[in-house]
C-alpha cells in the first residue's frame, strides 16, 4: 500500500469517526435503563437485590441489634453502605459495593471498621415490556481480606444467582386494583472459599475451628406501586409526593445447608416505602427479625438513589458499549 | 508539606473542574411518565372527547414521541392520526378524535424524553 492511498484512509477513517461522533452527540439514542419493563418501573430496594442491571450510585444505612449465638450481650449493628453500578453493555453490568459498619457490645466495647469489597456482574438476559417482566443472572464475590478483620470475614464468598422482577399489568384487567402489584426476588447459593476458619483465642490461647457453611439465599419483595395506579389504572387523585411512591414488603431469607447451622433459617420482614422522582430515589424500612438468631430488635434501613442513567444519559450515566 | 497539598488541591480542584466540565451540558431530564391525562385514567366520562391529551413530568421529543386510541371491543383504532407533542408544551402528548359512542376506549402512548430513554404504557377510559 502506497503513502497517497494510506494517507486517504486515513482521512477517511478520521472523516468518518468525526460524522459518526457529530449524528451520536445529535441524534437522541433512545435506550431503557434501570428497573423498566414496559410501563413497570421497579424500584431499588433495601436488603433483597435488584433483578436488573443499571448505572447507579446507591447509600444504605441499615442498624439492628442482634442477639449473640453463644449468649452473650447482644450486639448492635450499623453499616453505611455505599455501592456504584456500572452497565458495560446495555444489559450486563458490574457493581462494586463497600460498607462502613460498628458493631457496638452492651457492655463491652465498639469495634469498627470496613467491611469486605463486594463484587457482583449480572446479565439481564430477559426484560419483557408487555409481560412486565426482567430477569437476569449474576454471580457476587465478597472479597475476603479486604476489609477490616475485626468486622468482616477472612475468607471470600462467591454466590451465583438468579434474580426476577413480574409486574401484574398483565394479569388483570385494565381497571383492576391489582395491577399495581409486583414482585421481585432472588434464588442463590452462598459459597465460602474456606471450608473453616482458625482462629485463636485470645484467653485459652487454644485453636477455635468454626465451619463456614454454604448458604441458601431466597428473597422476594412484594410492591404495590402508586405511580403505576395512578397512571395506568385509575387516577384516584394522588398528588404529590404519594403518586411517585411505591409500598414495598421484602423478606429476604437465607437457610444454612450445612454445618452447626444446617437447617437453620435467618430472615427479616422489613415493610417500608420508596419514592421515586427524576433523579433520585429515597427509601425508609423497618427490619422485623423472623426468629431470635435473625435479630433482638426492629431494625431499620434508609436508602438513598441516584439514578446516574438519568443524570448523565449521554456522558458517564450511559453503557461504556452501548 | 504544605507547598505540596496545596500542589494536589489545585490538580483534585482541576480534575474536578473538568469533571463538572465534561457532565453539565448533558446533566437533562430523566425518564417521562405521565403526570396526568384528560379524560382521566381509569374514568367514566358522559361527554365524549374530542381531544385526548396526556401530560407528561418531562419534556419528549416530539419524532419519537406517540399517541393512539383503540377501541377495546374490536382493538381498532379510532382516533385522527394526527397525535403529536404540542408545540408550546413539551410535556403535552395529544391526538383528535371523532365523536365515538359509547364503550370503553384505551390509550397507548409511547414516548421519548429528552434525554433519549423510552418509556411506553396504555390505560384506559370510558364512554357512557
Amino acid at each position: 500500500m502506497n503513502a497517497s492511498r494510506r494517507s486517504t484512509i486515513f482521512w477517511s477513517c478520521r472523516a468518518f469517526c468525526f460524522v459518526l461522533s457529530i449524528v451520536s452527540a445529535l441524534v437522541p439514542a433512545t435506550s431503557f435503563a434501570h428497573g423498566v419493563a414496559g410501563q413497570r418501573f421497579f424500584p431499588t430496594t433495601f436488603a433483597v437485590d435488584d433483578p436488573f442491571i443499571s448505572d447507579e450510585f446507591s447509600v444504605l444505612y441499615n442498624s439492628i441489634k442482634m442477639n449473640d449465638e453463644a449468649g452473650g450481650p447482644r450486639i448492635q449493628t450499623s453499616s453505611l453502605d455505599v455501592g456504584y453500578s456500572k452497565r458495560i453493555v446495555p444489559n450486563f453490568g458490574i457493581e462494586v459495593d463497600e460498607s462502613y459498619q460498628r458493631l457496638h457490645t452492651e457492655g463491652d466495647g465498639t469495634v469498627s471498621g470496613y467491611g469486605n469489597l463486594g463484587v457482583n456482574v449480572k446479565y439481564q438476559f430477559y426484560t419483557s415490556a408487555e409481560h412486565e417482566t426482567i430477569l437476569s443472572v449474576g454471580v457476587s464475590d465478597e472479597i475476603g481480606n479486604t476489609g477490616n478483620h475485626s468486622v468482616s470475614d477472612s475468607f471470600s464468598t462467591i454466590s451465583p444467582a438468579f434474580y426476577f422482577g413480574k409486574g401484574f399489568g398483565d394479569l388483570f384487567e385494565s381497571t383492576s386494583l391489582l395491577r399495581p402489584l409486583a414482585v421481585t426476588g432472588v434464588l442463590g447459593l452462598n459459597f465460602p472459599s474456606r471450608p473453616q476458619t482458625v482462629t485463636m483465642n485470645d484467653q485459652t490461647g487454644e485453636l477455635d475451628t468454626a465451619r463456614n457453611p454454604t448458604t441458601l439465599t431466597w428473597a422476594f419483595t412484594v410492591q404495590y406501586s402508586l405511580m403505576y395506579l395512578q397512571s395506568a389504572v385509575k387516577d384516584v387523585g394522588l398528588g404529590q409526593p404519594f403518586n411517585r411512591m411505591v409500598a414495598v414488603v421484602e423478606f429476604p431469607m437465607e437457610t444454612c445447608l450445612n454445618g452447626d447451622c444446617k437447617h437453620q433459617t435467618t430472615g427479616t420482614v422489613n415493610p417500608g416505602i420508596t419514592w421515586i422522582g427524576k433523579y433520585t430515589e429515597l427509601g425508609i424500612a423497618v427490619e422485623i427479625p423472623m426468629n431470635p438468631r435473625s435479630g433482638a430488635n426492629t431494625g431499620v434501613f434508609v436508602l438513598f438513589h441516584l439514578f446516574i442513567d438519568d443524570l448523565f444519559p449521554k456522558s458517564i450515566g450511559r453503557p461504556i458499549f452501548p | 508539606m504544605i507547598v505540596r497539598l496545596r500542589i494536589l488541591s489545585m490538580q483534585t480542584a482541576q480534575v474536578l473542574f473538568l469533571l463538572l466540565l465534561f457532565l453539565m451540558p448533558v446533566a437533562t431530564q430523566g425518564h417521562a411518565y405521565p403526570d396526568h391525562a384528560d379524560p382521566k385514567v381509569g374514568s367514566t366520562v358522559s361527554v365524549p372527547p374530542t381531544i385526548v391529551r396526556i401530560w407528561f413530568d418531562s419534556a419528549l421529543e416530539p419524532v419519537f414521541s406517540s399517541i393512539m386510541v383503540h377501541a377495546v371491543k374490536d382493538d381498532t383504532m379510532v382516533d385522527k392520526r394526527d397525535g403529536h407533542v404540542d408545540p408550546s408544551d413539551p410535556t403535552l402528548l395529544e391526538v383528535s378524535v371523532p365523536p365515538l359512542p359509547p364503550g370503553d376506549y384505551m390509550v397507548y402512548w409511547n414516548v421519548v424524553a429528552r434525554d433519549g430513554h423510552r418509556t411506553s404504557g396504555n390505560y384506559t377510559f370510558k364512554i357512557k
